[in-house]
């Protein structure tokens, strides 16, 4: 009897990831809900410019490689050329969504767009070795700000689904984060309702999963996962920020 | 082998470009080879607006008007801007209810034909433009023929086909127009 | 002549996309192009394709990436400013492999510029048109008749060499309507098996990439990429020559100089003077053969751009410099005046007697 498998849609090589990061549960969330739901033949995705660059070869569904923050964009492409044949979702993460692409964010949430985004925010740029990113918490010490975030000089962090939230656009905005085996059943189920609402057709879903980064952050992985329940989660809360078409939820 | 270059300028608003384009359907309808450039940018928002079409028996290369055989000017700017560049023994229309002064050319042939007055007096206030190329295919003998017909009915589309007779008889009175 | 109808330049690039089979549109407006936006925004909803006002030209060019790797014809368009932005899609265009067509009605720069032609984004187009080793076809219209015929052509050639085609047009010629048939031959689109549009768990699953962290890997992409440019530089060049058979003066330009040069050569035929136009209808590839025969014979070469002299370069190269060439031009939105052209010519008609 096997009690853990592989799920189809996730392929069969090692991934690059390091230690304790969660890429790796979130990947294989998104192929567990593309299997449960059938739809591997018509699913493209997209992979964004980060750590999780080379998505591409980890899922066994077509794939796309998108140049740093576009990925709404081609997949908006995507979708508008077959838009009954193609499940199309995005995989990005904080520095490509919230600020290299936030304009392509912001408006394929604006026009609703039939298609389901994954955002990772781990509150920092990885790929290039520990920036500062959009979601860096203030006074948070990174390589680009190596005194702590000063919000005077930077800004304050994006807080992504709170901001979409307030657009008429969107479908379904779900903060959720994978530092648990409950929380990740959380998101696992916010995934899942993610693409099943482009199934119905009902348009533009995002999950915001809060993830590690114990690399960048410096930290062992176990302490990257309270991290997020004692900083990340505190500034970014847990939660529904739009369900239009479950309006209690709201 | 035949090219004439007609140059309109007027106010934004007073369908310079259109009598442009009417002017190069003709041209098309009559199987002869045609441009139409119309100036574009900040200037066709409200100020001065002008389009230069070019018909031809032979191939034509540039389409932009140095020197018009013909100058239709609709309005004191235009004529100032542009009288000196027509060429000599060409035509100059224009709308003498709007300019006051004369062409000062003495080399050209000026018409001056009163389309803003006209055009309010027939209750067609937005057809000076149609009755001023009325008066200029009448000087190139070109009235009532099927050809104008022609061109009138794909120049206007079929959502405004209610204009059709209105600009007709807007042609009609400038080709009968007699200083 | 019965076929024909009176076009702007900019909608007869529409609607010969349309008859090409492009149903995916995407663009930002920006003058003076915005016309082809417009008459899409109109057509594709009647025709079940898309039209879709971007937030940004960076937007829309992606979102052609997008269409394109979904193995669909897809356009967009836009002015010099707005082509810069697309210029990181055309990169990763190019990196991917992925046929798309892109219009340039160029106006005047740099930077913001004005809203006039110009032919000042040559270097731009012809020269790959974003970072890395990469061409785009380049096609430059001399007629609103070309802005259809080649706009078609586009297609066919992008589908052909897994290539963007871009249309190098310029305000003028965007704006100007003239007689256009609009009956076409298209080549279908060839099948397209690296297309990614959902495996239908038929084939085992495609990747639209640009990435290759391996350098060894990436220098053979590039190499193939070169075999493959070579072999449109051999076959798919264009030009017309216009009475170069006598010439002792080539004059050469594309677009709308090539159109008031024509008049300057006729002008200056009438005064006797053996003058010639070459005019490049492919400006990448650029068509070297009428240029080195004509360096054997004439003894002078003039280009006529709407630039502070950039296909001059071109010319150059494709002479080997064996005869003068001298550039006559106007920047920033003018345009030559026949005049100008006609003295141009008849200064070297002069030192050749």
């Amino acid at each position: 009897m096997v009690v853990f498998d592989k799920p189809k849609s996730l392929a069969d090589i090692s991934m690059h990831y390091c230690p304790g990061c969660t890429h790796g549960i979130v990947h294989r969330l998104v192929a567990e809900v593309i299997d449960e739901l059938g739809i591997e033949g018509k699913t493209i995705g997209i992979a964004p410019v980060g750590c999780s660059v080379m998505a591409y070869n980890y899922f066994n569904c077509d794939m796309i490689e998108a140049a740093h923050g576009r990925a709404p964009a081609v997949a908006t492409g995507v979708k508008r050329a077959n838009p009954d044949e193609h499940i199309v979702f995005t995989y990005q993460g904080d520095g490509d969504l919230a600020s290299i692409g936030m304009a392509e964010t912001v408006h394929a949430a604006a026009r609703n767009e039939n298609i389901t985004i994954i955002f990772i925010n781990n509150a920092i740029y990885g790929m290039t070795g520990g920036q500062m990113a959009p979601t860096s918490l203030p006074g948070q010490v990174t390589q680009t700000s190596p005194y702590g975030r000063d919000v005077n000089a930077c800004g304050y962090p994006v807080k992504v689904c709170e901001m979409l939230s307030t657009l008429e656009g969107p479908e379904y905005l779900e903060r959720v984060t994978v530092n648990s085996v409950k929380a990740v059943k959380n998101a696992k189920k916010a995934i899942k309702k993610a693409f099943q609402n482009q199934i119905d057709k009902k348009g533009f879903s995002l999950v915001e999963v809060l993830s590690t980064c114990p690399t960048n952050w410096g930290m062992t992985p176990q302490n990257a996962l309270k991290w997020i329940d004692e900083k990340m989660i505190p500034y970014y809360p847990l939660g529904v920020y739009k369900d239009r078409s479950n309006k209690e939820n709201n | 082998m035949k090219t004439t270059k007609y140059l309109f300028s007027g106010f934004g608003g007073q369908g310079i470009l259109f009598s442009g384009k009417f002017l190069a359907y003709k041209g098309l309808t009559a199987d002869k080879n045609v441009s139409w450039l119309p100036s574009y940018g900040p200037e066709m928002r409200g100020g001065t607006a002008s389009c230069g079409v070019i018909i031809s028996d032979g191939s034509i290369g540039s389409p932009i008007i140095d020197k018009p055989d013909v100058l239709i000017a609709m309005n004191l700017p235009s004529l100032d801007k542009y009288e000196s560049t027509v060429v000599s023994g060409g035509t100059i229309v224009l709308d003498s209810s709007l300019i006051d002064r004369k062409v000062e050319r003495t080399d050209v042939n000026a018409v001056y034909v009163p389309a803003t007055r006209l055009a309010s007096e027939n209750g067609m206030p937005t057809l000076a433009n149609m009755i001023i190329v009325g008066k200029l295919l009448a000087l190139e003998g070109e009235t009532g023929s099927e050809i104008i017909d022609e061109t009138l009915k794909k120049v206007i589309s079929a959502k405004h086909a209610d204009m059709l007779e209105v600009n007709k008889k807007a042609m009609q009175i400038g080709a009968d127009y007699k200083e | 002549m019965a076929n024909k109808v009176l076009m702007k330049g900019n909608e007869a690039i529409a609607e010969a996309a349309i008859k090409a089979g492009c149903k995916h549109y995407f663009g930002y407006p920006i003058t003076p192009q915005t016309e082809i936006a417009a008459y899409m925004a109109k057509k594709m909803p009647k025709i079940g394709g898309t039209f879709l006002q971007a937030e940004s030209e960076i937007a829309a060019i992606n979102m052609v990436y997008g269409v394109s790797s979904a193995g669909y014809r897809v356009m967009t368009s836009s002015s010099s400013p707005g082509i810069s932005l697309k210029s990181e899609g055309l990169s990763y265009l190019a990196g991917a492999d992925l046929p798309a067509v892109v219009i340039n009605v160029q106006r005047g720069g740099p930077g913001l510029g004005d809203i006039q032609p110009s032919q000042s984004d040559y270097f731009q187009a012809t020269r790959g048109g974003g970072h890395g080793d990469f061409h785009m076809i380049v096609l430059a219209p001399g007629s609103v008749q070309e802005m259809a015929s080649l706009t078609v052509k586009g297609f066919e050639l992008a589908d052909k060499y897994r290539m963007t085609a871009m249309i190098l047009a310029d305000g003028t010629m965007g704006q100007m309507m003239e007689p256009v048939e609009l009956d076409f031959d298209v080549a279908p689109a060839p099948e397209k098996p690296w297309a990614t549009n959902g495996t239908k768990m038929q084939r085992k699953h495609n990747i639209t990439n640009s990435l290759s962290l391996v350098p060894e890997e990436l220098e053979k992409f590039n190499f193939a990429r070169y075999e493959r440019y070579k072999l449109i530089e051999e076959t798919e060049a264009l030009c017309e020559e216009y009475l170069m058979d006598d010439a002792e003066i080539a004059v050469t330009a594309y677009g709308i100089a090539s159109r008031v040069t024509k008049n300057a050569v006729d002008e200056a035929r009438k005064m006797g003077i053996k003058v010639g136009l070459i005019r490049p209808i492919t400006v990448w590839p650029f068509p070297k053969a009428p240029y080195e025969k004509a360096a054997e014979k004439v003894n002078h070469i003039i280009t006529v751009e709407l630039s502070m002299g950039q296909m001059i370069e071109d010319v150059m190269l494709a002479t080997k410099c064996k005869v003068p060439v001298t550039l006559c031009n106007r920047a920033g939105g003018m345009i030559p005046s026949v005049e100008q052209v006609l003295e141009e010519i008849k200064k070297y008609a002069k030192r050749g007697e």
